[in-house]
């Protein structure tokens, strides 16, 4: 049975770029691909490309592509990535700029353009699934509209020859079933296969999140060696069975709990997993650790996919303002609740205009709020948090000014005042008609 | 015992919705969690946290619920006004639960 071997570079835009050239060196792998598109990464990209026309890109594609294309060219590795962004054919460009710089003309680079369903979107009526109302009545808060496109034309790209394919918005899981439609020539209507290959996607997508990351509880899950985490390999063969592992050595360690977590991240219904290509069915996976960092996942399913498209749309939310100052010692806990106490009443006091704001102490109850901290013992130190949501950044700055005024003002000994002000891009969806996605292949370089 | 003694869990977000598994580390504590750690009492746990329903799906190939909550995110990961916008770290407050031992484990 023939199986291919996909890498998983990276799990998020920021993530550490040596063990993507680990895998391309010592993974005996086909595919690399690098998924480093968040939620909102394509709002704020657009931003940017309306600045510049040039940007819109990933930030770190020439970190990454100078890191790996030397390595993934003589070994014949294709890589696969939505480092594209807002503007997959900049990054097309770019990269081909890179690769001639390395002396690597010959490597054929793809765009996958079409995500970018704005125009079609801007004017109609198609209601926001998070909140009441439709995408037009956004008016001009609205900045981007971009559809999670399928595997078909990355897969289609590899079929042209591209040695490096470049997506935009496209669902994560797709970026790794693109390889393995192409391989394989698995038929865009075989509802099960597809199901399969998108848990496979699924779980190899956020890189060391299967391999020990973001999994760690010393003394109940210890994981060794997470300052050299190795990244994912999915061990797929043509009929869908599949084997995660990593490059023998790496830190971390793949198991039967790692995946299981990885299998279950970021799902609601675990029947009914939706994707762009498939309705993917979760349910009757089953997970086998056969030899040390080796598991094997199967009964992966899946049926006919949907006809409408997810639209990832951002637009300006509002504006945040923050402030925070830190108090310790004896009675830090009640001079942090006095702190909390005046900012409360100058807010009031000087009419700052809030739709929301949160009081908290950072080491208290920041993160689930006083129930559910109620019975946590008094700490040595507590750091007083004030945010606030706002219309405006002058508003917004106003929430900051008055935590560091706490200074001379607040109560004693308190040290490390910080404010920050900025506007909020959020997210929102909306489901398009698929087929008014109309995505495209752009190709850069050549074939001797 | 608290949950943590049986179970590990991670936290995943898609909006203003949270979910979080809770995966039995032996197959036998499976039916533990099935009879105790039920939507309504998740629920409660998160009093002051999640605003909305709380769905619970099992999968017992893998010894696992999931919980789906939502109105947990303080209105959405992208526009939250919360330190952990992502809410990663409520997974880590739901294996504080406590679990009433199976007879057979006394």
């Amino acid at each position: 049975m023939r199986t291919i071997r996909i890498g998983s570079g990276a799990g998020y835009s920021g993530d550490r770029i040596e063990p993507a050239l680990e895998l391309a060196e010592k993974g005996d792998i086909q595919y690399l691909v690098f998924e480093c598109l968040g939620e909102r990464t394509v709002a704020l990209a657009q931003q940017a490309r309306m600045k510049s026309p040039d940007s819109g890109y990933d930030p770190l594609l020439e970190e990454r592509m100078r890191a790996v294309l030397p390595v993934c060219a003589a070994k014949g590795i294709k890589i696969v990535t939505n480092m594209g962004a807002a503007n997959p054919e900049a990054a097309a460009r770019k990269t081909a700029e890179i690769a001639r710089s390395l002396g690597l003309s010959l490597l054929k680079i793809a765009a996958v353009v079409g995500d970018d369903v704005l125009d079609t979107c801007k004017d109609g009526d198609l209601p926001i699934m998070e909140f009441d109302g439709t995408i037009k009545q956004l008016g001009n808060r609205l900045l981007s509209a971009n559809a999670y496109l399928g595997a078909e034309p990355m897969a289609q790209a590899l079929g042209e020859g591209a040695d490096i394919v470049i997506t935009g918005r496209a669902s994560d899981p797709a970026l790794f079933l693109a390889p393995m439609i192409h391989a394989f020539g698995w038929a865009m209507d075989d509802w099960n296969l597809l199901g399969q290959g998108t848990v496979a996607g699924h779980l190899l997508e956020c890189a060391g999140q299967i391999t020990g990351g973001y999994f760690a509880d010393p003394g109940y899950k210890d994981v060794a060696g997470l300052a050299r985490l190795g990244f994912p390999i999915g061990e797929v063969g043509e009929d869908g069975a599949l084997v995660i592992t990593k490059v023998a050595g790496s830190g971390g360690a793949v198991t039967a709990q790692t995946c299981k977590e990885q299998l279950l991240y970021e799902v609601h219904d675990p029947k009914r997993y939706l994707q762009p290509d498939v309705v993917a069915d979760f349910s009757q996976v089953r997970v086998e650790e056969i030899a040390p960092d080796r598991v094997r996942i199967s009964g992966g399913r899946g049926t006919k996919r949907t006809d409408t498209l997810k639209v990832s749309v951002g637009y300006v939310d509002s504006f945040i303002g923050e402030g925070q100052i830190s108090y310790a010692g004896p009675g830090a806990l009640a001079r942090g609740r006095l702190a909390l106490e005046i900012v409360r009443e100058r807010l009031k006091l000087t009419g700052v205009a809030a739709s929301e704001l949160r009081f908290e102490l950072i080491g208290v109850e920041s993160l689930h709020g006083a129930e559910v901290s109620s019975h946590a013992a008094e700490p040595y130190e507590v750091r007083v948090r004030v945010a606030g949501r706002t219309e405006s950044l002058r508003e917004a700055i106003r929430i900051g000014n008055e935590v560091e005024t706490l200074y001379t003002n607040g109560p004693a000994a308190g040290g490390g005042a910080w404010k920050s002000a900025r506007d909020v891009v959020a997210v929102a969806s909306v489901l398009l008609p698929r087929d008014l996605a109309k995505p495209q292949i752009r190709l850069w370089g050549r074939r001797p | 015992m608290k949950l943590r003694d049986i179970a590990h869990s991670r936290t995943g977000d898609k909006g203003n919705t949270s979910n979080i598994s809770v995966i039995a580390y032996q197959e036998k504590h499976y039916p533990l969690l099935l009879e105790q750690v039920t939507s309504a009492r998740v629920k409660a746990h998160f009093a002051g946290v999640v605003e909305g329903e709380v769905v619970r799906y099992e999968l017992p190939n893998i010894s696992a619920l999931n919980f789906v909550m939502s109105g947990a995110l303080g209105g959405g990961v992208t526009r939250s006004l919360a330190l952990d916008a992502h809410g990663k770290s409520l997974s880590s407050a739901l294996l504080d639960l406590d679990i009433e031992p199976a007879s057979s484990d006394n």
